[in-house]
């Protein structure tokens, strides 16, 4: 490659989102004409996704759903394309008006994309206008995941998180930060574990609210499903017992793991794709009790999950036909899910009661052993920043707030 | 009930199949507006079905192959319904020219229908224009499974393999068949194996040519046939259990995408075992079948799903008979079933998922009466290798007809 293909590759690009309305209108002709099975023969969603509730949703989705009113939130942000390790990743770039704000990368998961973070991100780059100090301003990147949304798709193997972790690093460097934190949920918290792990020059925290934590004794005894180890305290066992149930739920992991290309169908049916977005489960149910209950509601004052916010989401994938490409990631990662890696870096915790199981203090000090952060909150589940914007938001900054203190020189008296 | 409702269920009504032109319209139409995904990352199907396989086996779905040709090698063959249990099943009845010929139950499995079984009905019930002869005639029923092809699908709980074998049971009692013996291979193993615990009157014998034991039991690895069964079973689960996982939990879930998308559906059915699936792979991409498995024959099992719709329903039989949520498991748990009865016969075929060797078969059959190992056909035996497949069933069958057969005087 010469200097000059380089440089252009390392360009940082505008993007804006301008789906044709020819994808819009075939994506709700595809819709309209869905072939539908018979109804499940359970009263639950055990057997999956329920008839009923599909069909609801895409009633809606082929009539009054509007992606443009989405679109337009996406192209009111600063959004960015810039090639990073041979593929172009999309990224929001938001910076905060004040000087000292610090740096964070904000990873999203599956079945996520950045439009999961839309809503924590004014309050994060623009602290005073929602009631915070100047001193938890934050400048915001929000890539989206190779394989995912607008970034490009891999067209070779070896896209796991550590990959990612680099090529975040690299972004960071290339937007000119040389300090900065990261934070992330779902297949973000691994991004920002293997970020802890290759600790880069400049990476000066981490935030995870889907840590990984488990000790090595108890993720062995979890994945030969065995009973607990003795000795687990009340606050551990609990901790075993969900995890024991998120392992009962996965089998829309173990299958993209094993065979995402076969998810023919996620590439060529709207409903198919729906469908399998919406069964992935938080601690209430799965599909996940808080997006089940946010099918329901058309609007919130409050910031909770909506109906419309799902379907950005959904519409997301479907309209940049990733939702196979999504799944290989899964393919991409053999490691272990909830078990310490091994950061000592520094690290905050956030523990919401709807996330995959709730991980106790006591492993959490042991799996990172520089916790600058532990919290454990009332409300929110695994999709914590789409669900609860205002707590996540606290989150972050009581998160970060002790690494500010120490950069920011103190006025002198 | 009432006494005319209960014989008019019990009724067996003839049954042709007869796809409406609009379905097949529909279908090509929907296969020509695949949207794709974008090609594997791998040289192998290691990630799934690739790509290029999907792309000319809907080449060839929407171009050459034609529907009508299965649909008629179907309705040359005595075609029924009756109302069993609740749910209208559907079966082929071949009766041999042969008036001493022994009934045979044959169940086909997932992602399998009667389709699978065609071509075994020639040499099973005619033996003697089929080179064999007339003392292994067998008058054949094949029925469609429960959410399967043309038999209805349940409404309610509680389909498992075992009331699939119950099912069986009153079907040939219905037919007025009062000694007759039964054969399965993947799920119709399930339903044989469970038939040969039941035990029901008129049962003489079962043939398998799945190792369902395998699945739960600790079986020994000491010999070395017995340690490389055990890997197969090993990658088997680490590799290729996906599908079952999935349909056992969620099939409603992955039920959207086959009912909405033709490519999804024939992929998914394609993603079997790696033996099997390679040969169908070639059958489409190089023009190689394997054996009977011919790109015409693997989409009339696929077309007949798509057009009855049955993908979800099909999915839902691995919820009923293995799913953590089914009633059958809360009945099953810390119960071990009773043990098989009749004489059972078993025959390893080389591509199955594993070799079976003869020493888990007499530790998972004590009656085991017949055990033979072919040199030819995997998984889907009697679809890939008819004739032997159809060989291996009279041998097996053989030792029980004898006492019926009366001697001819000297």
């Amino acid at each position: 490659m010469t200097t000059v293909a380089q440089e252009t590759a390392k360009a940082i690009r505008p993007f804006r989102v301008d789906v044709p309305d020819e994808a819009l209108a075939e994506m709700r002709r595809r819709i309209a004409a869905t072939v539908w099975p018979e109804r499940e023969t359970v009263p639950d969603s055990s057997q999956g996704v329920p008839l009923a509730t599909m069909q609801e949703l895409a009633r809606y989705w082929a009539t009054d759903y509007d992606w443009r009113a989405c679109e337009a939130k996406l192209n009111a942000l600063p959004q960015f394309v810039t090639e990073i390790d041979g593929l172009d990743i999309h990224f929001i770039h938001v910076r905060s008006q004040h000087d000292n704000a610090l740096p964070l990368v904000i990873n999203h998961g599956w079945p996520g994309s950045v439009v999961e973070q839309l809503k924590i991100i004014d309050p994060l780059v623009n602290p005073t206008a929602h009631g915070a100090s100047e001193g938890d301003a934050f400048h915001v990147v929000i890539p989206s995941m190779p394989g995912y949304g607008f970034s490009g798709k891999p067209t070779s193997t070896g896209w796991g998180p550590e990959r990612m972790a680099r090529a975040w690093a690299e972004l960071m460097q290339r937007l000119g930060y040389p300090r900065y934190v990261a934070q992330g949920g779902d297949w973000g918290a691994f991004v920002v574990d293997q970020m802890g792990l290759q600790a880069p020059a400049g990476l000066l925290a981490v935030h995870t609210n889907m840590p990984a934590t488990v000790p090595a004794d108890v993720d062995r005894a979890l994945l030969a499903g065995e009973p607990p180890p003795a000795g687990l305290s009340e606050e551990e066992r609990l901790a075993y017992e969900q995890l024991v149930r998120t392992f009962q739920q996965v089998e829309y992991a173990k299958y993209m793991a094993a065979r995402p290309q076969t998810l023919y169908g996620i590439a060529d049916s709207p409903v198919g794709l729906a469908a399998w977005l919406l069964d992935h489960n938080d601690a209430d149910g799965q599909p996940a009790a808080a997006v089940a209950s946010a099918l329901g509601r058309t609007t919130s004052t409050t910031g909770e999950l909506t109906r419309d916010e799902i379907l950005d989401n959904i519409t997301l994938y479907w309209l940049t036909n990733t939702g196979v490409s999504a799944s290989r990631l899964y393919w991409e990662y053999k490691g272990g899910f909830f078990n310490a890696k091994g950061v000592t870096i520094p690290v905050a915790v956030s523990v919401f009661p709807g996330e995959q199981y709730e991980a106790p203090r006591s492993w959490t000090e042991r799996a990172y052993p520089q916790l600058i952060h532990y919290n454990r909150l009332d409300r929110g589940g695994h999709f914590a920043a789409w669900e609860q914007p205002h707590l996540f938001v606290d989150e972050i900054r009581a998160g970060f707030r002790s690494l500010r203190t120490l950069k920011i020189p103190e006025p002198r008296r | 009930m009432t006494a005319i409702a209960q014989d008019t269920g019990k009724a067996i009504r003839a049954f042709r199949a007869d796809v409406p032109d609009g379905q097949l319209t529909d279908m090509r139409r929907r296969i020509d507006a695949t949207r794709w995904p974008t090609r594997e990352l791998v040289t192998d199907r290691s990630q799934g079905v690739q790509l290029a396989t999907m792309q000319a086996l809907c080449r060839y779905w929407t171009t050459e192959y034609d529907w009508r040709r299965c649909e008629a090698k179907l309705n040359a063959l005595p075609q029924f319904v009756t109302e069993i249990d609740g749910v209208d099943i559907h079966f082929i009845h071949a009766r041999s020219p042969h008036a001493d010929a022994l009934p045979l139950i044959m169940t086909h499995g997932w992602p399998g229908s009667v389709v699978e079984l065609l071509e075994t009905v020639g040499p099973l019930t005619d033996p003697t224009t089929n080179g064999g002869r007339a003392e292994d005639a067998f008058h054949l029923v094949l029925p469609s499974l429960p959410g399967y092809g043309f038999s209805g699908e349940p409404t309610e709980l509680g389909w498992d393999v075992a009331r699939v074998g119950q099912a069986w049971a009153e079907l040939m009692r219905r037919l007025g068949y009062s000694r007759y013996v039964a054969q399965g291979g993947d799920v119709g193993a399930g339903v044989t194996d469970a038939m040969g615990r039941q035990a029901p009157e008129g049962l003489l014998g079962i043939h398998l040519n799945l190792l369902v034991t395998a699945l739960g039991a600790q079986l020994p690895g000491d010999t070395e046939q017995e340690r490389a069964a055990l890997e197969a079973i090993a990658t088997f689960r680490s590799s290729g259990f996906a599908y079952f996982l999935e349909q056992a939990t969620r099939p409603q879930t992955i039920g959207y995408g086959l009912l909405d998308s033709p490519v999804a559906l024939a992929a998914w059915m394609l993603d079997h075992d790696t033996d099997a699936y390679y040969k169908m792979s070639r059958a489409f991409v190089d023009g190689q079948p394997a054996g009977n498995l011919t790109r015409d024959h693997v989409l009339d099992n696929i077309t007949l799903y798509w057009l009855t719709g049955t993908g979800a329903s099909a999915a839902r039989s691995y919820w009923e008979s293995y799913g953590p949520d089914a009633p059958a498991a809360a009945a099953a748990a810390g119960q071990s079933p009773p043990p098989v009865s009749v004489p059972a016969a078993f025959t390893t075929f080389p591509g199955e998922i594993w070799r079976t060797p003869r020493s888990w078969a007499e530790q998972s059959y004590p009656t085991l009466a017949y055990f033979n190992e072919v040199d030819r056909g995997g998984h889907f035996a009697a679809w890939e290798e008819p004739e032997v497949f159809a060989t291996e069933v009279q041998a097996a069958f053989r030792p029980l007809r004898a006492p019926q057969v009366p001697e001819p005087r000297r």
